[in-house]
C-alpha cells in the first residue's frame, strides 16, 4: 500500500517535471523560430532557472497564433535550435519515465455457441440422380456471421442466383437495359445469367400460373422447368405465384416430373395446405423454402409442421426483407435474432436463410426519376439492390435471389473478400487519405 | 455476460422519492422505469439536480446508467452531434443510441470556391422520409498541404462558413495545433488521429484544448488497445474515439469487419474499458486503394460506409458528395436506429384527402408509417378528394402484411365499423392497393363491399381515379 503511494507520488513529481520541461522545450523551440505563444501557463517550482538564448530572434509578429515546427531537413541546426533539440530530448526522457506506451494485448472474444445451422444442398448431380453439373451447399454455421471467431469461415459461403420470370412483367429500366430482348424468353435470360453474369443458380418465377394473371396450367409450368433444366446446368429455384391453392398444384406437378433434380421450391407458407404438397415433396429430393415474413413464432410453427414430411436438411427459411427505406430493419433484425437463437440451440430456426433481394426494387428510390442531385435511376437501382443484399449478408443470409447483374458481380467480390484470411499487408495505406489530393466530386 | 441495465427498483431506491411529478411522471417509480428504458434522463429530475447534497447520489445513478460505450459530443458553431453511447451489440436487445454521424471531407488544398460549394452541399443535404429530415452531420478537414498556416486558414474559413462540427485530420501535430488555434468556443472539434508515432504530442494537444481525440492503429489491434490504455488511463483523457483501420480487398475487408466487431463485442459483452469508446471509420480510404473509374470508387465507398454503419461505426468520414451514394446510407441509418420495440406506425382510422364527401372514393392502405406517408402525399399531389382508410397492420407495409395475413377481410371490416364509414359515404366501394390484389375476395366476403383493385404504385392513384371514378363506371361496378 505505502509502496504504491510512494510510486504515485514519484509519478506525480515526475509528471510535474515533465510538464515543465515540455514547456521549456516549447519555449526554446519557439524562440528559435522567433515565435512565442503562451496560454494558460502556470509554473509551480521551488527553483527554476530559465536561460533564454540571447538572440534578436524575437520577431515582431508574435500575435500570430500559429506554431511552425522546425523543418526536418535543416542541414545544420542553428545554435538556438540545438538548445531546443537538447531540451526536447530531455523532455522525451522524462516523459518516457512518466508515460510509457503501455503494452496490452487484444483479448479475443470467446463466446460459446452450441447450435449449428443445418447444411442444405441445392441441386443434384448425376450420381445423386439429377443432371446438375454444379450443386451448392449452404448453411453449416456454428458462430454468428462475420465475427471471425474460428478462423474465417464458419460454415459455407453464401450463393447468388439470378431471377427470371416466365412472362413479361414490369421491370425497372436498369434491368431491362441489361437483358434486352432476352427478357421475353426465360431460357435465354437464364443463359445470359449463367454465361455472362456469373449467376450460380437460376430462380424461375412462374408468375403466369397466377389465377388473377394468366392462370397458366401446371403442365405449362412443367414445360418451362423442363427447358430450363436442359439449357442450364446449375440448381434451379422454382417460384410459384403466391396463390396458396394454385402453388400446391403447380409445385406438385413439377416435383412429380423431376423428383431427383434437387429443385428448390419457393415457397411454402402457413396459408397453404401443407400436407397436400409436402407428401409429394417427401418422395423427391427437393428442397423447400419456408416463408414466414418477419415472424419467428410462425417460422417455428411452419418448420414444425413441415418436419413431419421433409428432413431438416432440405429446409431453408425466408423471413422476408424490404428494400432500404421500406422495412429493411425488420428483416435484418429478425434474421439476426433467428440466427443467434439457432446458435444457442434452437433447432427450429437452425436453417439457412433465403433472401428475395429483388424486393429492394420495391423501394421507389430504386427506380423513380428524382431530382438530378440524387443521380440517375440506372445507378441508384443496382446500388439499392446491392446494399440491401449486404445488409442481409451481414445478418447471415445464405442464398440470394437477385434481379440485376451488377449486384451479383459486387456480391461475388464481397464474398471473396469476406472469406479471405483477415490479414493486412500495408497498414499505413489506411491513413493515406489524410494527405492525398483526391478528385473533387 | 453482456451489459445489463439496472433494475427499476435499484434506480428507484436512489431517487429522492419526492413523487413531486416535476419530471413529468406521476411518481418516482414511473420515472425509474423510464430511466432504465432510456426514455428519460436524470437531468429531468429537479430535486436530484438542485440539491447539491445529492451530488454523490446523482453520480452513482449516472454511473449505473452509463453505457459501456462512452458518449462523446462534438460541437460546431451551431450544431452538436453526439456519437457512441451504445448499450447493446444487437439492436433487438434494446435499441442503438446516437445514429452514426456522417462527415464529409474538405482538403486544405482545395480552392475556396470548391470548399464553399462542398459546405453548401453538406449543409443543404436533406431528404424527407417518413416525416423526418435526413441530414449530414459534420465536416472533416484534412491537410494535403501539410502546411500549418494553410491548414489554419482553411479551418478558419470553414468555421466561418459552416455551422457543423469539425474534425481536424492530420498526423502532424503542428498542423492539428494550428487548426485548434483558430477555433473558438463553442467549437469542440474531434482530432484525428493519435498513432503509435505521434501519440504524445496529440494527447498533449487534446488535453490542452480539451478536444476529443481519435486513436488510429490501422491493422494492429494490440497497438490500438495499448494506445487506448496509455491515453485514457495513464494520461487521463476520456473523450477518445477508436479507429482500427478501414481496408478493402482480400484480407482487408475481413480484417476490418473482424476488428470493428471484436472491439464492440469486447466493450459490450466483456465490459473491457480500453475499447469502451465510439468507433470512427474512414471509407474515404477507398479513394487511395482503388484506381478504377470514379463511379466504381464511389460505389465501394458506399458499400464500406453501409457495412461499417451496420457493424458498429459511430462516425464515418466520406469523400463522395453524390446524392446516389449518400441517399441509401442516410435511409438505412434511420431504419437501423429506430426502436425495434416500436414499429414505425401511424394510428389506424379514417383520414381525409382534400375535401371528401359522401360520393368520394375510399382508398385502403396500411398503417406502416412509410406506406401511409407515401400514399397520402401521392394522393394529395394528384389533387383528388378521397377517404383514406388506414388499416391496423401492426406497422407492416402492404405486400408484407398481405403475406403475413395482417391485411385481411376481418381487419378491413373492423376498420369500416370503427370509423363509421357506412354513414360517411353512400356507395359501398373500396379501392384496394394493387399489391393487395390477392385479398380482394376475402375482403368482399367479410365486408359485403365491392372491392376494386387499384394501382400497385400510389403515384398512379390520380390517373386511376380519373378513369374509374365516373358515374357510368360506378354503375357498372355496382350492378
Amino acid at each position: 500500500m505505502s509502496m504504491e503511494k510512494k510510486d504515485e507520488k514519484q509519478e506525480l513529481e515526475a509528471r510535474k517535471q515533465a510538464n515543465i520541461y515540455s514547456l521549456l522545450a516549447k519555449l526554446t523551440e519557439a524562440l528559435a523560430e522567433g515565435i512565442v505563444e503562451l496560454y494558460n501557463v502556470e509554473i509551480e517550482a521551488d527553483e527554476l532557472t530559465i536561460i533564454l538564448p540571447e538572440t534578436g530572434a524575437i520577431a515582431p509578429q508574435i500575435p500570430i497564433p500559429i506554431m511552425v515546427s522546425p523543418p526536418k531537413q535543416t542541414v545544420e541546426a542553428k545554435p538556438e535550435a540545438a538548445v531546443a533539440t537538447a531540451v526536447a530530448k530531455t523532455v522525451e526522457v522524462v516523459a518516457k519515465k512518466v508515460v510509457e506506451l503501455a503494452k496490452v494485448a487484444f483479448e479475443e472474444p470467446r463466446p460459446k455457441y452450441s447450435g449449428r445451422v443445418v447444411e442444405v444442398k441445392l441441386g443434384a448431380t448425376r450420381s445423386e440422380g439429377g443432371t446438375r453439373e454444379k450443386t451448392i451447399v449452404i448453411g453449416g454455421h456454428t458462430t454468428p456471421p462475420y465475427l471471425y471467431l474460428i478462423g474465417y469461415g464458419s460454415g459455407h459461403t453464401p450463393a447468388f442466383g439470378g431471377d427470371t420470370f416466365d412472362m413479361k412483367i414490369g421491370l425497372p429500366r436498369a434491368v431491362r437495359q441489361v437483358f434486352g430482348d432476352a427478357l421475353d424468353n426465360p431460357i435465354e435470360w437464364a443463359s445470359l445469367w449463367i454465361n455472362k453474369f456469373g449467376a450460380e443458380a437460376i430462380d424461375i418465377h412462374l408468375v403466369s400460373t397466377d389465377p388473377t394473371i394468366r392462370d397458366a396450367p401446371p403442365k405449362e409450368a412443367v414445360k418451362i422447368v423442363d427447358m430450363l433444366l436442359q439449357s442450364v446446368k446449375v440448381p434451379i429455384v422454382v417460384g410459384g405465384s403466391g396463390n396458396p391453392e394454385k402453388d400446391v398444384e403447380v409445385f406438385r406437378s413439377i416435383i412429380e416430373a423431376y423428383p431427383s433434380e434437387g429443385l428448390v421450391i419457393n415457397s411454402l407458407n402457413l396459408d397453404m395446405k401443407l400436407e397436400a404438397i409436402c407428401r409429394h415433396i417427401a418422395k423427391s429430393n427437393a428442397i423447400v423454402i419456408n416463408f414466414s415474413p418477419m415472424d419467428l413464432d410462425k417460422a417455428e410453427q411452419i418448420n414444425r409442421k413441415v418436419y413431419e414430411w421433409i428432413p431438416r436438411n432440405r429446409i431453408m427459411l425466408d423471413l422476408n426483407i424490404g428494400g432500404i427505406g421500406y422495412g429493411t430493419e425488420y428483416g435484418f433484425t429478425v434474421m439476426e435474432r433467428a440466427r443467434l437463437s439457432a446458435l444457442i440451440g434452437n433447432e427450429l430456426l437452425a436453417h439457412p436463410f433465403n433472401v428475395g433481394a429483388a424486393n429492394a426494387w420495391g423501394a421507389r428510390e430504386a427506380w423513380i426519376t428524382m431530382d438530378p442531385y440524387w443521380g440517375p435511376k440506372e445507378i441508384r437501382g443496382p446500388l439499392w439492390e446491392t446494399l440491401t443484399c449486404i445488409i442481409c449478408l451481414l445478418a447471415g443470409a445464405d442464398y440470394f435471389m437477385i434481379l440485376h447483374p451488377l449486384t451479383i458481380k459486387v456480391l461475388r467480390e464481397m464474398r471473396e473478400y469476406l472469406f479471405s484470411e483477415p490479414k493486412i499487408s500495408d497498414p499505413d495505406k489506411a491513413l493515406q487519405w489524410l494527405s492525398s489530393k483526391l478528385p473533387i466530386v | 455476460m453482456p451489459w445489463q441495465p439496472p433494475s427499476p427498483i435499484q434506480i428507484f431506491q436512489l431517487l429522492p422519492k419526492t413523487n413531486c411529478g416535476k419530471c413529468g411522471e406521476p411518481n418516482c417509480m414511473a420515472f425509474a422505469v423510464k430511466l432504465v428504458n432510456f426514455e428519460a434522463t436524470l437531468e429531468a429530475c429537479p430535486p436530484l439536480i438542485e440539491d447539491l447534497k445529492l451530488r454523490p447520489i446523482f453520480e452513482k445513478l449516472k454511473s449505473l446508467l452509463a453505457p459501456p460505450v462512452r458518449e462523446i459530443e462534438l460541437r460546431g458553431s451551431k450544431k452538436i452531434v453526439k456519437i457512441g453511447g451504445k448499450y447493446v451489440l444487437y439492436r433487438h436487445e434494446l435499441r442503438y443510441m446516437n445514429p452514426t454521424a456522417i462527415a464529409i471531407d474538405i482538403d486544405d488544398s482545395m480552392d475556396r470556391e470548391n470548399i464553399l460549394k462542398r459546405i453548401e452541399i453538406v449543409e443543404k443535404f436533406e431528404y424527407d422520409y417518413v416525416g423526418q429530415k435526413l441530414k449530414l452531420d459534420a465536416i472533416a478537414i484534412r491537410s494535403s498541404s501539410n502546411d500549418p498556416k494553410q491548414f489554419a486558414r482553411i479551418v478558419q474559413f470553414v468555421a466561418e462558413n459552416s455551422v457543423l462540427p469539425i474534425i481536424l485530420c492530420s498526423l502532424n501535430p503542428a498542423v492539428i495545433e494550428a487548426g485548434l488555434n483558430v477555433l473558438t468556443p463553442p467549437h469542440k472539434p474531434l482530432l484525428y488521429a493519435a498513432t503509435k508515432d505521434n501519440w504524445r504530442e496529440m494527447a498533449e494537444l487534446a488535453k490542452r484544448f480539451e478536444a476529443p481525440l481519435s486513436i488510429a492503429s490501422p491493422g494492429n489491434l494490440d497497438m490500438l488497445v495499448s494506445l487506448s490504455k496509455t491515453i485514457t488511463e495513464d494520461i487521463g483523457l476520456q473523450d477518445v474515439v477508436l479507429d482500427p483501420g478501414c481496408f478493402i480487398g482480400p484480407g482487408g475487408l475481413s480484417y476490418t469487419l473482424k476488428a470493428y466487431s471484436w472491439i464492440r463485442y469486447k466493450a459490450i459483452y466483456d465490459l473491457w474499458r480500453y475499447v469502451g469508446y465510439p468507433l470512427i471509420a474512414t471509407p474515404i480510404a477507398v479513394w487511395n486503394y482503388l484506381k478504377s473509374d470514379i463511379t466504381e470508387i464511389m460505389w465501394w465507398e458506399a458499400i464500406m460506409a453501409l457495412t461499417l454503419m451496420t457493424r458498429y461505426a459511430d462516425l464515418l468520414i466520406l469523400h463522395s458528395l453524390e446524392g446516389w451514394t449518400l441517399l441509401p446510407l442516410v435511409m438505412w441509418r434511420f431504419q437501423l436506429y429506430t426502436d425495434p420495440r416500436k414499429p414505425v406506425a401511424v394510428p389506424p382510422g379514417l383520414r381525409e384527402i382534400g375535401k371528401p364527401d359522401e360520393n368520394s372514393p375510399v382508398l385502403v392502405t396500411t398503417n406502416y408509417a412509410l406506406t401511409y406517408s407515401i400514399v397520402s402525399s401521392d394522393a394529395e399531389k394528384s389533387k383528388v378528394n378521397a377517404w383514406l382508410l388506414v388499416i391496423d397492420t401492426e406497422g407492416l407495409a402492404v405486400d408484407v402484411s398481405v403475406a403475413g395475413r395482417k391485411l385481411t377481410g376481418e381487419k378491413v371490416r373492423e376498420a369500416i365499423k370503427s370509423s363509421n364509414l357506412e354513414q360517411k359515404v353512400k356507395h359501398r366501394i373500396l379501392i384496394l392497393p394493387g399489391k393487395a390484389a390477392r385479398m380482394q375476395g376475402d375482403i368482399e366476403d367479410a365486408t359485403g363491399w365491392k372491392v376494386v383493385v387499384g394501382p400497385a404504385e400510389s403515384s398512379e392513384i390520380g390517373k386511376f381515379l380519373e378513369k374509374i371514378w365516373l358515374p357510368e363506371k360506378l354503375k357498372e361496378l355496382t350492378a
